[in-house]
């Protein structure tokens, strides 16, 4: 059987994370639970769907370095406005995605550079937290609560939303015409021009969607944390640029996966785990995630030199 | 005629014509008394984000997708070893020193060695080895707080004729570095590397090792500017690099570097570094409170953005 280029890089990152998961089980028996892979996976959630905004975010041959403050925007919004009046809240999320969109336009018509103009919106998303929420506080709205906390039988929820957010989104981007148009973007922008099709159009769409699953991103974070704060996902930033490049993604040519970057997310979340059922001293804690990432790419460009070897025999 | 023309086009004149613009509505609103000690304290802060900005300019000049997270950590453990090292002695200042840019070398090496030898971009090679450093500052700076030598502090605190002597050391910083870039073979090199690899592979240039010296430099100054803040804030705090990695960032771009690479300037890193801290101290004297002083920030670095790039795009 012949495998496309396209399953061998999702094949990488799956067996990096069932390499991970084996690891985990092997030393924690009995984390191989309905309860244990539900502590295992929870926070994965909210991480799975930022690593999914800045995925489409990197399709266009951009990168979002305002991702972690944003996702705490979202989260502050969603444990105050959201929970007290919903329209309210509602309200400002889609003006927080309109907002996106008018970024990726201004991005777009005086060709500047993505990760300076993020830097700089970073601040202002920062700032809004910290006008609403200046010590942590908030209350996770009622039907988010039920939701992230809910039992489906069987399947621990955050499985079925992981493998849920792979499912929409590989449609979303790998299926539809409008993703076609995205990574084509991020390929070749101008023959997307000559072909009859407003880039500025697209980039505004992309950026407006990466807003949306950053939205949701918060309020997963805010159901699974019942509060909220203005620094509460600050580390998302890098953590979802790791993630789609685990997964397979990069940097510039829309050549990303979406279900390799929820697999990246759920790597990452994982590696937290690993760790602490090593009894690694907290000091070396951030370290020893650093070692991972370095391994899980050190075994991509290992299996990636052996296709490249078979192609050639 | 000609000369102000001459200076118009300059990319980074409009840096120092913002920097200018705030400083005289901070004087004029607390009536001009505070002229003096702002411009020493904007002189001092400044010279920090200086010293850490040459580096990452260096570095993002190498071209696309080049560019150093690991300065952070490395300004973190570099402060804390060279202060343990030196354990208050004066006799030790320089053995620290040396300490630092030994450590800024072998980490640079580090961050270039992942990068060439995993093939990994180089924002997730120089995060994971943050990652590492970071971890090895938590485990190092276990115990008391050690408090830098009194000579080093107090070098670091004073001024010569006005100028903090941290402004004259970046001042320093920044000739060696304009006169590598501007009059040497290999400033030429980076730049011809940031504006096509390819091209500049092609015609001989030692590609990798040119870049290897590039993140050398760049940790290496990230060190000595972390031996420094360590010394002048009396002492190394776990969380004292942190907000150098945007700023190391902001203050190229906002300077008028070319984010695509290939085409640097280092005045521009003075007028955007003095720039960021005047910006901070004017909301402040206005008193606004932390959330709009963000805001204000970011509004305001998007605005100044806006300008300079408007001038790229006709050029």
């Amino acid at each position: 059987m012949k495998l496309s280029s396209g399953t061998l890089r999702l094949i990488i990152p799956a067996v990096s994370l069932a390499l991970l998961l084996a690891a985990v089980f092997y030393m924690q028996p009995r984390a191989m639970s309905y309860t244990g892979l539900n502590l295992l996976f929870n926070l994965a959630v909210p991480i799975a769907l930022a690593t999914v905004a800045q995925m489409l975010i990197m399709a266009v041959n951009d990168l979002d370095l305002s991702m972690g403050t944003f996702v705490s925007f979202c989260a502050c919004v969603t444990a105050t406005f959201l929970q007290a009046s919903p329209a309210m809240g509602v309200l400002i999320f889609l003006g927080a995605i309109a907002a996106y969109a008018a970024m990726g336009m201004i991005i777009h018509v005086r060709e500047l550079p993505s990760i300076v103009v993020t830097l700089g919106m970073s601040f202002f998303w920062g700032g809004l937290a910290v006008l609403m929420l200046p010590s942590p506080g908030g209350e996770a709205p009622g039907w988010v609560r039920w939701l992230m906390t809910s039992k489906p039988p069987f399947v621990p929820m955050a499985i079925v939303a992981s493998v849920v957010i792979a499912a929409v989104t590989h449609f979303l981007i790998m299926r539809s015409s409008f993703g076609v148009l995205i990574r084509g973007v991020g390929g070749n922008f101008r023959s997307v021009e000559r072909a009859g099709w407003s880039v500025i159009r697209i980039r505004a769409a992309t950026y407006a969607l990466a807003a949306l699953f950053a939205v949701l991103s918060g309020i997963a974070l805010v159901g699974l944390t019942t509060s909220a704060d203005a620094n509460i996902a600050l580390r998302y930033t890098l953590l979802s640029i790791a993630g789609v490049i685990l997964g397979g993604g990069e940097f510039v040519g829309g050549r990303v996966s979406p279900i390799g970057a929820v697999i990246g997310a759920l790597t990452l979340a994982l590696a937290g785990s690993f760790l602490s059922f090593m009894r690694i001293s907290p000091d070396w804690q951030i370290g020893a995630q650093g070692a991972i990432l370095i391994v899980v790419l050190a075994l991509r460009l290992f299996l990636n030199r052996l296709e490249r070897r078979e192609k050639i025999q | 005629m000609n000369a102000p023309r001459l200076l118009l086009s300059k990319p980074w004149i409009w840096s120092f014509v913002a920097t200018i613009t705030v400083w005289i509505i901070t004087v004029l609103f607390t009536g001009g008394a505070s002229s003096l000690g702002l411009s020493q304290a904007a002189l001092t802060f400044a010279a920090f984000s200086v010293i850490v900005g040459i580096g990452q300019m260096f570095v993002i000049t190498l071209g696309p997708g080049n560019i150093d997270l690991s300065v952070p950590a490395t300004m973190t453990l570099s402060g804390t070893l060279a202060l343990k090292l030196m354990d208050v002695q004066d006799s030790m200042i320089v053995v620290g020193l040396l300490l630092s840019v030994l450590l800024g070398t072998v980490l640079g090496i580090g961050n270039y060695a992942l990068i060439k030898l995993l093939r990994i971009p180089p924002i997730i090679a120089t995060l994971s080895m943050s990652f590492i450093v970071q971890s090895t500052a938590i485990w190092a700076n276990r115990g008391l707080r050690i408090k830098p030598p009194e000579v080093l502090a107090s070098f670091t605190t004073s001024s010569l004729f006005g100028i903090p002597n941290v402004a004259i050391v970046a001042l320093a910083l920044s000739a060696i570095a304009w006169l590598l870039l501007e009059k040497s073979i290999y400033g030429r090199w980076i730049s011809a590397i940031g504006q096509s690899t390819f091209a500049a592979r092609m015609t001989g240039i030692p590609v990798d090792g040119t870049r290897l010296v590039t993140y050398m430099l760049c940790a290496v100054l990230a060190s000595i500017c972390g031996y420094l803040l360590a010394s002048f804030s009396g002492g190394a705090a776990l969380n004292m690099g942190a907000e150098y990695l945007l700023m190391s960032i902001a203050v190229v771009v906002i300077g008028g570097t070319a984010v695509a690479g290939g085409n640097s300037n280092i005045p521009g890193i003075w007028g955007a570094s003095l720039f960021m801290f005047l910006v901070v101290s004017m909301l402040n004297t206005y008193g606004f409170g932390a959330g709009f002083r963000l805001i204000l920030t970011g509004l305001i670095i998007i605005a100044v953005i806006l300008m300079a790039g408007g001038r790229q795009s006709t050029r």
